[in-house]
């Protein structure tokens, strides 16, 4: 079974890696929508510090759920699911294989590039540590909620949209540990306030570990049958 | 030899587009070439680092922009060349047009990384951070970067080479005209946010010391990016018999 | 394989798609190394009856059993569903292709490459998905029976895209699984040359 598991896990970032798409397209776009921003502010540089954390949260949310709707997609499009269930792995176990490679592929790329966006951001260099850390706790969950919106509208036209709609609120609560994190160990807060964003943070990823493969499975088998 | 200068015009344009002579001729021009950029670079690097003296504002700092200037140019040199290219491919399905289009796009993109990094490097100790978006062209640069990541990102995820090639150029000519907008724009806005003292970094004139290394350096990028470009030209052509070898192949083995 | 006991049956079985009754009160026998073939007009549920046996489509009346198999293992899991869809990567080489299916269904990447030599695939082996013909992409699709043992093999329109020696390579290959004991059910327009195969008609009274 767990031979199943990494036979999937490795094909997955294969596939990633030839198509070059996946990764790299997420980076580009985040690169993009954070050069934007002053664009669309101003180039005040305070401004645009103060602004620094909670928008390179934002677009590395857009940026993630932007890879989502190929999750299952494309293995539902060309048979490859119908053959996925009818192995010795659950589909819950699936579901988290693939989750996984979608983290490593584009959860994993955008956090190592948020720091060298933050330089366009004029992000103090005290807060690119914890933020790149808080990162690092909080993508997890974005791909195991993510896999939940994909399951459920794998096989819909155009679902790559309602994927997203679907998805975005389960992201908030990311977005909110994962900002005060960022905020709280550059010296926003008081230090248990930063401990405490961190503590919820892990919180929300590991209730994702748990609540997303079985979400994505029981869709996935709704939407197979 | 004498049927060779009654060819018309169109006709020796046609048969340079052939690719076995694009081959030939190239084979025997790549080692030349990158020698010579080499020997150009090498003795622009001379005079750019030692042979000159620091600027009386800049100091040493100064001698970043011996890099960042030529790298510039060649980043709009680059797209240029990738414009008129795909100009070409459109009207003229001239066959090395597309490969050659196809292969100055990753070249062009170092080169504008190359002067962003450098701009990067040298606003560290000018400006005191490492990026300013009161500097219109180091904004405009990026704002290129996009555009090239975006141009090679549609080759990459078309498969097939012919509709990847005739969207592809459709983009860069639709690019090559969004270009001075955009650079207008940027332009405007930068004025409009009024950057307070900062140090542009055209300068307002040349000291003729700088002229001898900037033209050096300017001369053997460009000499380097012509090579780059025959040898990615190459690796396409080589790609694509490649793939054609296998198509067949797996024709052939249709029956076994 | 010698499970010479195994037997799959089907009691009273119905379907239903998009509250459409597909068919109903539908009843077979196919025990070891016989193979039962469905025929009918397109729609009659054919390919919904190898779906639901395979666990991919609710069963929505009835049941669907197999006895003599592995009491541990789901009957999807004991199965091999080869469906309209080849389930290929164009990206991924043919040898590489094979080879994840083994080890993901269980079987052994020695078996993987053996697979590909049955199919006639071997000369094509580091050649990407993408430049193989549909006959060929078939063939790859029919690899992953040989790599991996299942008793049971569902098939629906294996001869899809084949030319006629993958045709005669195909019978045979059906015929061995059928002497070492396993079960076919396929649904297909053409003969598939089993002598001794069973036949369920579906959809018949739609016809008349």
């Amino acid at each position: 079974m767990s031979r199943a598991f990494l036979a999937l896990l490795l094909r997955d970032l294969r596939l990633a890696a030839r198509l070059g798409g996946g990764g790299g397209m997420a980076v580009f776009f985040f690169l993009v929508v954070i050069a934007i921003v002053p664009l669309g502010v101003g180039p005040d540089r305070p401004l645009l510090a103060s602004l620094a954390p909670g928008m390179l949260w934002v677009a590395l949310l857009l940026a993630a759920l932007l890879t989502l709707d190929r999750l299952f997609q494309a293995d539902y499009e060309d048979g490859s699911l119908d053959l996925l269930s009818t192995g010795p792995l659950p589909l819950e176990l699936v579901a988290v294989a693939k989750a996984l490679a979608h983290w490593i592929v584009t959860g994993l790329p955008l956090v190592v590039s948020a720091p060298l966006l933050g330089v366009l951001l004029n992000l103090p260099s005290a807060a690119a540590l914890p933020l790149t850390l808080a990162m690092l706790i909080g993508t997890p969950a974005l791909s195991f909620l993510g896999s939940v919106g994909a399951a459920l509208t794998v096989g819909i036209r155009r679902g790559g949209l309602l994927a997203s709609l679907l998805v975005l609120p389960f992201y908030i609560p990311v977005l909110i540990f994962g900002v005060g994190a960022a905020a709280a160990a550059s010296g926003g807060f008081e230090g248990e306030a930063g401990r405490q964003a961190f503590l919820l943070l892990g919180a929300v990823t590991l209730a994702s570990f748990a609540v997303g493969p079985l979400a994505a499975a029981a869709a996935l088998r709704a939407n197979l049958r | 030899m004498a049927g060779m200068s009654s060819l018309s015009a169109a006709q020796r344009f046609h048969a340079y587009a052939n690719p076995a002579r694009f081959m030939a001729l190239s084979s025997r021009l790549v080692a030349p070439l990158g020698m010579l950029s080499a020997l150009v670079i090498a003795a622009g690097l001379w005079f750019a680092l030692v042979a000159s003296p620091p600027d009386y504002q800049q100091g040493e700092t100064v001698r970043i922009m011996y890099v960042h200037v030529p790298s510039a140019w060649l980043a709009m040199f680059g797209y240029s060349v990738m414009a008129v290219a795909s100009a070409v491919a459109l009207i003229f399905r001239h066959p090395l047009a597309d490969v050659a289009a196809k292969s100055a796009a990753p070249i062009g993109a170092a080169f504008t990384f190359l002067a962003l990094v450098t701009g990067s490097l040298w606003g560290r100790p000018m400006w005191g951070t490492w990026w300013e978006w009161g500097d219109a062209r180091l904004v405009s640069m990026l704002i290129l970067l996009f555009l090239y990541l975006g141009y090679m990102a549609l080759w990459a995820t078309i498969e097939e080479p012919v509709r990847a090639a005739r969207a592809a150029a459709v983009l860069a000519l639709v690019g090559s005209i969004n270009l001075p907008v955009i650079r207008y724009s940027v332009d405007w806005w930068n004025t409009l946010h009024q950057p307070a003292s900062v140090f542009r970094m055209d300068g307002p004139t040349i000291a003729s010391s700088m002229l001898l290394p900037l033209g050096l350096m300017a001369l053997g990028f460009t000499v380097l990016f012509v090579t780059l470009l025959l040898v990615r030209m190459r690796a396409e052509i080589m790609r694509r018999r490649v793939r054609n070898l296998r198509l067949a192949r797996a024709a052939s083995g249709a029956g076994a | 394989m010698t499970t010479s006991d195994l037997r799959l049956s089907a009691r009273d079985l119905a379907c239903e798609r998009g509250g459409r009754l597909v068919f109903e009160s539908l009843e077979f026998d196919v025990a070891a190394g016989e193979a039962l073939v469905l025929t009918g007009p397109n729609g009659s549920g054919k390919s919904s009856l190898l779906r639901q046996i395979a666990g991919l489509l609710e069963i929505g009346r009835g049941q669907i059993e197999l006895t003599g198999g592995d009491p541990e293992r789901a009957l999807g899991e004991q199965a091999h569903y080869l469906g309209h869809l080849d389930a290929l990567k164009p990206s991924m080489s043919v040898l590489e292709t094979i080879r994840f299916w083994a080890l993901y269904l269980g079987g052994s990447a020695a078996a993987a490459q053996a697979a590909l030599d049955d199919m006639a695939l071997g000369d094509l082996a580091d050649l990407p998905v993408a430049y193989l013909s549909a006959g060929q992409r078939r063939r790859l699709a029919l690899a992953r029976l040989a790599a991996v043992p299942r008793p049971l093999w569902l098939l629906d329109e294996p001869t899809v895209a084949l030319d006629q020696a993958s045709v005669g390579r195909l019978r045979a290959f059906m015929a061995a699984h059928l002497a070492g004991g396993g079960i076919i059910v396929a649904a297909t327009h053409l003969d598939l040359g089993l002598g001794t195969a069973k036949s369920l008609r579906l959809g018949a009274e739609e016809m008349a």
